[in-house]
């Protein structure tokens, strides 16, 4: 049993739950040839056990690299990892086998990550196979089809290839495999953004009864506000490698802080006539993560910026009922 | 009660069936793969069955029905010394199928797993491994044979290796071609994700999904390889003399290409009946590997 396992269990015997992955300065420069790409910058969260946190942000921001620094998909460049209190990031091969157990990732597009050469069945045996956990063939199987039934897949898909099946149900088949190690806790890195409004619905419903059957903790990444505002307790905007903001879920949407945040809010699409919002239209294009200048990261397009933003790092602020905020203008 | 009696009948529709079982069912449905491989069991036979059916002995000269056209007593025809062609041809399909067979194994194995290494691991190997095969590439494959034969000293087996090693990078370039697209494949990062380790990836995802090139270069090269052969026993490198052996058959039959030009058409069509036979099945192997061309 290694260190990952034990602690496990003491935790998940406490009522609450408390923290089961916490991230501390963590920082990811991919080297590019006009200088350092900083992709992820001194990004800083906390998951309490069984919940959920949406991570959001543009396209390009960082957001789905965090979720592969905390799988060790990409080594990150500096942080610290600390899942169940054990940084993942000291772990050897071996320690991070075991430790896989507990943490998975559903990747976005179910096209992709889903290999069209091995059926259903194999694809979903994978991770048991590789864990060396059902050695007898009867068990293996058995364990499969009963993960099949868990994410709602039939039974007579198991001989199917992922060609052959739609979208949904190939996300269910990433689901499945994710599940299979039976995780304390799912990185969904945009897990709905490749499939069709229906069956977002179907999927995001999956993933809901999931978490409340084997008590899974979430980090949801999407840079869809309405799928995030639904399914996450807390949620984190994230804006070119940095995190700007953090707060409960509804605080956020309610009192948006963040020059950002409130940009990004008003973008959403709300379905009603009459009602009418005043749009936030950013001007100009996020500027190139590579060799960023120092100040505020958001301050060549924010509306309120100072001469102190171009100079000054904002630090997380804390506003009191857990909201944090990146910004020099907002005072607590 | 209603689920359960569901449960039953799935059961009876799900029959897991194994990997080698299915592509079996597909290579059997593809015409000219069948084909392919019955023409692959014939040559097969003959090499094991050469004593038996040859009518005559393959090294018996027989100087004065020398360069006969094809006749019922030699069906087709007499060498330069008189030796029956399709006695030669059976027993000279023992050493061309094995130095075309082993030959590929070697280079394919060999190249595999270099390009594998260099395109997964990148960098400073990379460098090396791809600049070794590209010294290889630029010296022409006979010198190449020849000096590799030279230091193994001659012999059937030595040729072989040779022959193997020429062809390297070859394979070397198309695995690592392969492997630089597929690395970055989500599919590669979810098994990475479950714990997978680098020689499972490569061999559970990797390999398969770059199965086809590769299937394609070996059987065309085994026709390579046996033709080689022949160039390195033409220079007396290879096999000797009396030894029957199709390649060699081909280039001494070059001398008589006017008068008698059953002495080289006959081997030739048995180097081609190979390639083609090879050919054949390894399409179809390929095509019988890839679920999506299921039915």
């Amino acid at each position: 049993m290694s260190k990952a396992d034990m602690k496990n269990q003491t935790v998940s015997g406490e009522a609450n739950g408390g923290t089961i992955l916490e991230v501390r300065g963590l920082k990811k420069y991919f080297p590019t040839k006009r200088g350092l790409l900083h992709a992820v910058d001194d990004v800083n969260f906390s998951i309490e056990k069984g919940k959920t946190m949406g991570l959001v942000g543009e396209s390009g921001c960082g957001k789905s690299t965090v979720g592969r620094l905390l799988l060790r998909l990409t080594e990150a460049t500096e942080g610290e990892i600390l899942f169940y209190g054990e940084d993942l990031r000291k772990l050897d091969k071996t320690a991070m086998r075991h430790a896989r157990r507990k943490i998975q990732i559903v990747f976005q597009d179910p096209y992709a990550s889903l290999d069209g050469r091995k059926s259903v069945f194999e694809s979903i045996a994978e991770p048991l196979k590789v864990q060396k956990l059902y050695p007898d063939k009867k068990e293996l199987e058995e364990k499969v089809y009963e993960l099949m039934a868990t994410a709602g897949l039939a039974k007579r898909l198991a001989n199917s290839y992922p060609h052959e099946l739609d979208g949904g149900r190939r996300q269910r088949v990433g689901i499945a495999r994710a599940l299979a190690l039976n995780p304390d806790f799912l990185v969904l890195d945009e897990p709905v953004s490749a499939l069709d409004v229906s069956i977002q619905a179907q999927v995001l419903n999956l993933m809901e009864e999931l978490q409340e059957k084997f008590g899974l903790t979430y980090l949801f990444i999407s840079h869809d506000l309405s799928v995030v505002k639904h399914i996450s307790d807390t949620i984190a905007v994230m804006y070119l490698g940095k995190i700007v903001e953090t707060a409960e879920c509804r605080d956020l949407f309610s009192r948006p802080l963040h020059p950002y945040t409130q940009a990004l809010l008003s973008a959403v699409p709300i379905p009603s006539i009459d009602y009418h919002v005043e749009r936030i239209v950013l001007e100009g294009d996020v500027p190139s993560p590579i060799n960023p200048e120092p100040g505020c990261r958001f301050a060549g397009r924010c509306r309120f910026c100072e001469e102190r933003c171009h100079k000054e790092m904002p630090e997380l602020k804390d506003m009191g009922n857990g909201h944090f905020v990146a910004c020099h203008l907002v005072n607590g | 009660m209603q689920k359960e009696m569901i449960l039953e009948q799935e059961e009876i529709i799900v029959k897991k069936r194994s990997q080698v079982k299915e592509v079996w069912r597909r290579f059997r449905r593809n015409r000219q793969a069948m084909v392919g491989m019955v023409m692959l069991l014939i040559l097969i036979f003959a090499a094991i069955f050469a004593g038996v059916i040859a009518p005559y002995d393959p090294l018996q000269q027989d100087i004065i029905n020398r360069l006969q056209p094809p006749s019922a007593a030699h069906i087709f025809g007499t060498d330069e010394l008189g030796r029956d062609i399709f006695s030669r041809i059976l027993y000279g399909s023992r050493i061309s199928l094995t130095v075309g067979l082993i030959a590929v194994s070697i280079s394919s194995v060999v190249g595999c797993a270099l390009g594998a290494i260099a395109g997964y691991y990148g960098g400073v190997l990379d460098n090396v491994i791809m600049r070794c095969a590209d010294v290889l590439m630029a010296i022409p494959s006979i010198l190449l044979n020849i000096s590799i034969v030279a230091a193994l000293g001659t012999g059937l087996q030595n040729v072989m290796i040779a022959i193997g090693i020429s062809s390297v990078p070859a394979y070397c370039r198309i695995m690592r071609a392969s492997l630089l697209s597929l690395k970055d494949q989500e599919f590669v990062d979810a098994s990475r994700a479950a714990g997978a380790s680098d020689p499972y990836i490569i061999i559970h995802h990797i390999l398969p999904n770059s199965l086809a090139p590769l299937i394609v270069q070996a059987t065309l090269k085994i026709g390579g390889a046996i033709l080689s052969c022949a160039s390195m026993s033409f220079i007396g490198l290879g096999i000797v003399p009396p030894t029957p052996e199709w390649g060699a058959m081909l280039s001494t039959g070059r001398d008589f290409l006017r008068d008698a030009p059953h002495l080289t058409a006959f081997p030739g069509i048995a180097i081609m009946f190979a390639v083609f036979a090879m050919n054949l099945m390894g399409d179809g192997l390929r095509d019988a590997l890839d679920p999506k061309l299921k039915n």
